[in-house]
């Protein structure tokens, strides 16, 4: 009997072209996936007089710097200068791309499960730390830097130490109003924004086995806000019923080779991790954050903390600055914190599951303040009308806008003013995340609806 | 890429945990091209004020760490987006290595693909050396690649762990992608192995 092994020592052994010096082992990479943060590493492959070496496995998509506005064309040169290079870099190399005016654009880690370009037992890397995102079918994704990029471009391969693995189990059922990002959030809170440093995670246990994709998507895509490059979830049924029929999904003969393969990933029992941590599902409570960290999340029950009540003095100094950036006084309820603006979107949360969340929550109601829903993908957006779900958005005042990163990371020039504060279901509350002096809060789809009909955050549970 | 061996140098301490690579370069500098303009936008939102005039508060506008080329950090220093431009920014101000007790694992490799020297040691000898830092402003580090130590003012030395192959890359300073293309026959050999184990990797055309 083979000793017992993880689904993510399965995946990396399949893929070791050969083992180098120092532990390091060159892993073959299935999917490289681009966007127009590529441009940079194709202009040094194309001076470097090298070419793409798998056209067929690189797929690109023109998200980041895409303006959201319906109809709306880039004022700034620089921002249209973004997307026309990667035209032109894609046509140049053969590169199969998604581009404006192309029905199945989006953001990169929602079209790549969405085509089923993304498979369990892949490996796949994307230029872009919420490449996690696509671990949720099984596959081993993780975000690679520019002349990484550049390097699985040229070989199909990247130089990697093994990293070490963690399993985080969720066991139970969540509550009534407590969404997948709220698991997350409360993971992060648990172990911190370095605590997956180095670790490759699976998420396991019941509640993530009843999560639909999209939620698993969520929570695979803030691994890196917990420092881990990689999180992963287990194919199952959920998974193959997901993946069967899209665009890029393996047909035929190729399909039924698949499913044996993956049936054949998940973690054996008693495979051991480096690091395991368990949470209950059921003391998991809608979260929102207060901070400048994505660590820095509470119910929306609680207050504002006080860095007074702080032992350690790096961690006190830390939270002063966060709360000085953020406006907020301690003790504040922070149900009683007024917000200026809402974004729903983001690879975090802008799948149809999300905003069928949303939808739910502002149904009969209004938005009092600026609101943006923000579709992942013309997909996405074309089934979010098919189910009538524009309609309730723009009947309650919300901006129905085109597929796009936008808000999130503001690359497109889509920013929030400074000192405004943002209900945002994106990832990242760091400083300036949303725009120069933006503050901005992080919280599930429906949270950010109820954010958006009260004008404050909100307990989405009082709003039934 | 320029090699790294040996550095003694100005070194300036960044005390506050999780410096995220949004905070080392804004998101709206990432379309320039490299160049040297990249100095400008390193930590730009701390170190300028509205105005553009240098903020007295932030550590590289002090005087006596202005000439610094190794920063010392808190824990988990460019965590978050995986934008290489973050060393880029740091590369054009002349930083060729951060001390750190813990590093984003993509900065870290990101560093070393730019001839960046990443140094990770213990979190009580970072705060120690920190603590040096500030008492002495201006005071000299010696990190030297060869003898995988640091060498704090007043003299102690650290010893760091550092992978053999990155250690070796960044002496010689050599290109990845060259070393790399020297397995392209283990590389077509794998792949046609895969092709044949794996049929359903290809995506349908």
């Amino acid at each position: 009997m083979d000793s017992p092994r993880t689904m993510f020592e399965r995946i990396w052994s399949r893929h070791v072209v050969a083992e180098g010096p120092g532990g390091h082992t060159l892993l073959y990479i299935d999917r490289h996936l681009l966007h127009e943060g590529s441009t940079h590493a194709f202009a040094r492959l194309a001076k470097a007089g090298r070419r793409v070496r798998r056209p067929d496995l690189t797929f690109a998509t023109a998200d980041h710097y895409v303006l959201t506005s319906p109809g709306a064309v880039a004022t700034d040169p620089e921002i249209q200068a973004m997307v026309e290079a990667l035209t032109s870099h894609t046509a140049e190399q053969g590169v199969t791309y998604f581009g404006p005016g192309d029905a199945r654009r989006g953001i990169v880690h929602i079209i790549g499960p969405e085509l089923a370009l993304t498979l369990p037992g892949m490996t796949l890397v994307c230029g872009d730390s919420h490449t996690s995102t696509h671990g949720a079918v099984g596959a081993l994704a993780f975000g690679i830097g520019s002349t990484e990029v550049e390097h699985v471009m040229a070989t199909q391969t990247l130089w990697q130490r093994k990293p070490k693995t963690m399993r985080i189990t969720v066991e139970g059922r969540l509550a009534l109003g407590v969404a997948a990002k709220d698991v997350i959030l409360a993971i992060i809170g648990q172990i911190g924004a370095g605590g997956g440093t180095g670790h490759a995670i699976e998420y396991a246990g019941s509640t993530i086995r009843a999560m639909s994709m999209d939620e698993r998507m969520t929570v695979c895509n803030m691994s890196i806000e917990a420092g881990a490059r990689a999180g992963m979830v287990a194919p199952d049924e959920t998974t193959v019923a997901y993946l069967e029929g899209r665009p890029f999904a393996p047909r035929g003969e190729a399909w039924a080779q698949g499913l044996q393969a993956w049936r054949a990933l998940p973690t054996d029992p008693g495979a051991a991790f480096d690091r395991e941590l368990s949470l209950d599902a059921a003391a998991i409570a809608p979260a929102v954050t207060w901070g400048t960290s994505p660590q820095d999340a509470l119910p929306i029950t609680e207050r504002v903390p006080d860095p007074a009540a702080e032992p350690d003095p790096a961690r006190r100094a830390s939270m002063e600055r966060a709360l000085g950036y953020m406006g907020l006084r301690p003790g504040t309820p922070l149900a009683e914190i007024r917000v200026d603006r809402v974004f729903i979107g983001s690879c975090t949360n802008s799948r149809l599951d999300d905003l069928r969340a949303a939808a739910r929550i502002v149904q009969g109601r209004r938005a009092v303040v600026p609101a943006w829903v923000v579709p992942g993908s013309g997909t996405v957006k074309r089934a979010a009308e098919a189910e009538g779900l524009d309609q309730v958005f723009r009947d309650a005042g919300f901006e129905w806008r085109e597929a796009g990163c936008s808000m999130c990371v503001g690359m497109n020039g889509e920013v929030a003013a400074e000192g405004e504060r943002v209900a945002s279901t994106s990832n990242r509350n760091f400083e300036g995340r949303q725009g120069k002096g933006a503050r901005t809060h992080l919280m599930s789809p429906a949270m950010a609806a109820a954010a958006a009909v009260t004008g404050r955050l909100t307990d989405v549970r009082r709003l039934g | 890429m320029e090699p790294f061996r040996r550095l003694t140098a100005v070194a300036a301490p960044i005390d506050l945990p999780n410096v995220d690579t949004d905070r080392i370069i804004p998101a709206r500098f990432l379309r320039k091209p490299r160049s040297p303009e990249y100095v400008r936008f390193l930590f730009h939102d701390l170190r300028f004020g509205p105005d553009g005039s240098p903020r007295s508060d932030f550590v590289l506008n002090q005087s006596a760490y202005r000439a610094a080329k190794i920063l010392v950090t808190a824990e988990n220093f460019g965590c978050g987006s995986s934008r290489e431009m973050a060393v880029w920014a740091l590369d054009a101000y002349g930083i060729r290595a951060v001390v750190a007790p813990s590093l984003g694992d993509i900065f870290r490799e990101n560093c070393f693909k730019n001839g960046l020297l990443p140094v990770l040691l213990p979190a009580e000898a970072v705060a120690t050396l920190r603590g040096r830092l500030r008492e002495r402003p201006g005071a000299m580090v010696t990190v030297d690649l060869e003898a995988r130590t640091v060498t704090a003012p007043g003299g102690a030395t650290h010893r760091f762990e550092i992978d053999p192959f990155r250690r070796e890359l960044l002496l010689t300073g050599q290109d990845e992608i060259a070393v790399t293309l020297g397995y392209e026959a283990r590389i077509a050999e794998f792949e046609a192995g895969h092709r044949a184990e794996l049929p359903w990797v290809i995506p349908p055309r």
